[in-house]
């Protein structure tokens, strides 16, 4: 510690970048031929619902045509009001998930004062960009950002590329490989309006989809009771969905509909 | 020719510390005391500056003397606390490390610097009951040329410390609640205060690190809160 740092701004990402490069990834060392030994998270999505936003994610990593983790955690909350969910590497983007909130925390404590909803995807798209040279070797990072907006009192929702660009979504998105089946699932039934219970029972429903048709998807598993993470994040402040409730969306959805095409 | 002039060490020690004195004995004063939830830490301030902040999970900063000097501090801290986090742990992040640095960058100062800082800084820490040994809380007071304390039960910082603290060494006592200890540390700020006014919920400044919350334990009470504290 020392009474004049180098750094004098508000932000924990450019504190490390100018005084502890060393604590960041090393992205320009990461080639093509680390793609596909190193685990990626599958399929996340995040929908609006009545009073917030619904974030979700399986609980599958592979690292090539392995299984790298069947239960990896891929949706964090950033803050109290607040989520990110990874798609793409798990390492990278596990590690932006804990610097944004760091990043977060760091600002409100520096500043007195917590970023706007705006303000915090705006951080998150920076530091996307900062990874584009490890994207472009096929080590992408494509997050959903969410969160409760406190001051027009709705949830908000913000897909990325890997430049960095932030496009926000006014109902829905998925990505990662069963993003498609995700997506093409909540399409059919989401409407403006939607109450927590329904919202939850779809991002089972679609994620359900998802591992049906997508191999690097993983679903829900009773055998082992794993279960998908899913975050409500509303005017309370983020909230993990219990997994009784998951479990129950889940025969709910099996329910009705047929066996998926198998000719048994 | 003119011949430089000669100052002995000790004279320059001294002068320094005299000034630093003198620009902190002219402001107001903040306490740290223990209470049965945590850590309460009360100050007479006006302003809409705050002069406590949260540093860290379990952690507290409150400062005394030049605004934009302790200020700079907490932010220090900030950054301090923030990098060991992310490259250790959350659990990692301990007062007394944090005092100890803080106690060497002023000290450095005090030194090198022509001019010392003129401030008084308190280190606060709530004891993290998950840990058999590390349930007790701890107060660190940190001075303008880096001399480090500890305290037990409460630490006062400030332009009036022995007034005030004659008033908590007759009445603190171990288990104060909320309402009780925040009612102590007005009536022992009263004490020492110039105004001599009535200290009330608009010159305080109330933070607690709250012992039951999880997480980030550092609250700063509204002025709604704090009136009702004072009234109860």
């Amino acid at each position: 510690m020392s009474w004049r740092g180098s750094y004098q701004g508000s932000s924990f990402f450019e504190l490390l970048q100018v005084e502890q490069p060393q604590l960041l990834p090393n992205v320009l060392a990461w080639d093509q031929a680390a793609k596909d030994s190193i685990p990626h998270g599958t399929t996340v999505l995040a929908m609006l619902y009545e009073g917030g936003v619904l974030v979700a994610g399986d609980r599958l990593a592979t690292a090539g045509h392995s299984v790298a983790s069947r239960d990896v955690v891929k949706v964090f909350a950033t803050d109290s009001h607040s989520c990110m969910a990874i798609s793409g590497a798990a390492g990278p983007s596990i590690e932006m998930a804990r610097i944004l909130s760091v990043e977060l925390e760091h600002y409100e404590k520096i500043e007195g004062q917590a970023l706007e909803l705006d303000g915090k995807a705006n951080k998150l798209s920076q530091m996307i960009r900062q990874n584009l040279p490890a994207a472009m070797q096929g080590l992408a990072v494509v997050p959903l950002f969410a969160g409760y907006d406190l001051r027009r009192r709705s949830g908000r929702l913000w897909k990325f590329d890997i430049t960095g660009g932030r496009y926000e979504e006014a109902e829905f998105d998925a990505t990662g490989s069963g993003g498609l089946y995700a997506r093409e699932t909540i399409k059919q039934a989401w409407r403006p309006g939607l109450d927590q219970a329904s919202a939850l029972s779809l991002a089972v429903a679609a994620l359900t989809a998802a591992a049906d048709e997508d191999r690097a998807t993983g679903g829900v598993d009773l055998e082992r009771r794993i279960f998908p993470v899913v975050k409500a994040c509303s005017g309370d402040g983020v909230q993990d969905c219990e997994e009784a409730d998951i479990e129950s969306a889940y025969r709910d959805a099996v329910s009705r509909r047929g066996n998926g095409g198998s000719s048994q | 020719m003119s011949m430089p002039f000669y100052a002995s060490p000790e004279q320059i020690m001294a002068d320094k510390a005299e000034f630093a004195r003198k620009g902190i004995s002219r402001g107001k004063s903040i306490i740290a005391l223990e209470f049965d939830g945590g850590v309460l830490l009360v100050a007479e301030n006006a302003t809409s500056l705050s002069k406590v902040g949260e540093i860290y999970d379990r952690i507290a900063f409150a400062g005394v003397g030049k605004f934009s000097e302790f200020d700079q501090l907490r932010k220090i801290g900030v950054r301090f606390a923030d990098t060991k986090g992310y490259s250790y742990s959350r659990e990692d992040v301990a007062g007394q490390a944090l005092a100890n640095a803080y106690s060497q960058a002023i000290g450095e100062v005090f030194t090198r610097e022509m001019k010392p800082l003129e401030i008084e800084i308190i280190v606060a820490e709530v004891g993290d009951d998950r840990w058999e040994d590390h349930r007790r809380n701890s107060l660190y007071r940190v001075t303008f040329d880096g001399f480090i304390s500890d305290h037990a039960d409460y630490c006062v910082i400030g332009g009036n410390v022995d007034e005030v603290e004659t008033v908590l060494a007759s009445e603190y006592r171990e288990g104060l609640g909320a309402g009780e200890a925040v009612k102590l540390g007005r009536k022992a700020l009263d004490t020492g205060s110039e105004s001599s006014a009535n200290l009330n919920e608009s010159t305080l400044e109330v933070c607690v690190l709250d012992r039951a919350k999880p997480g980030r334990k550092f609250t700063r009470m509204s002025v709604e809160e704090v009136k009702r504290m004072l009234e109860a």
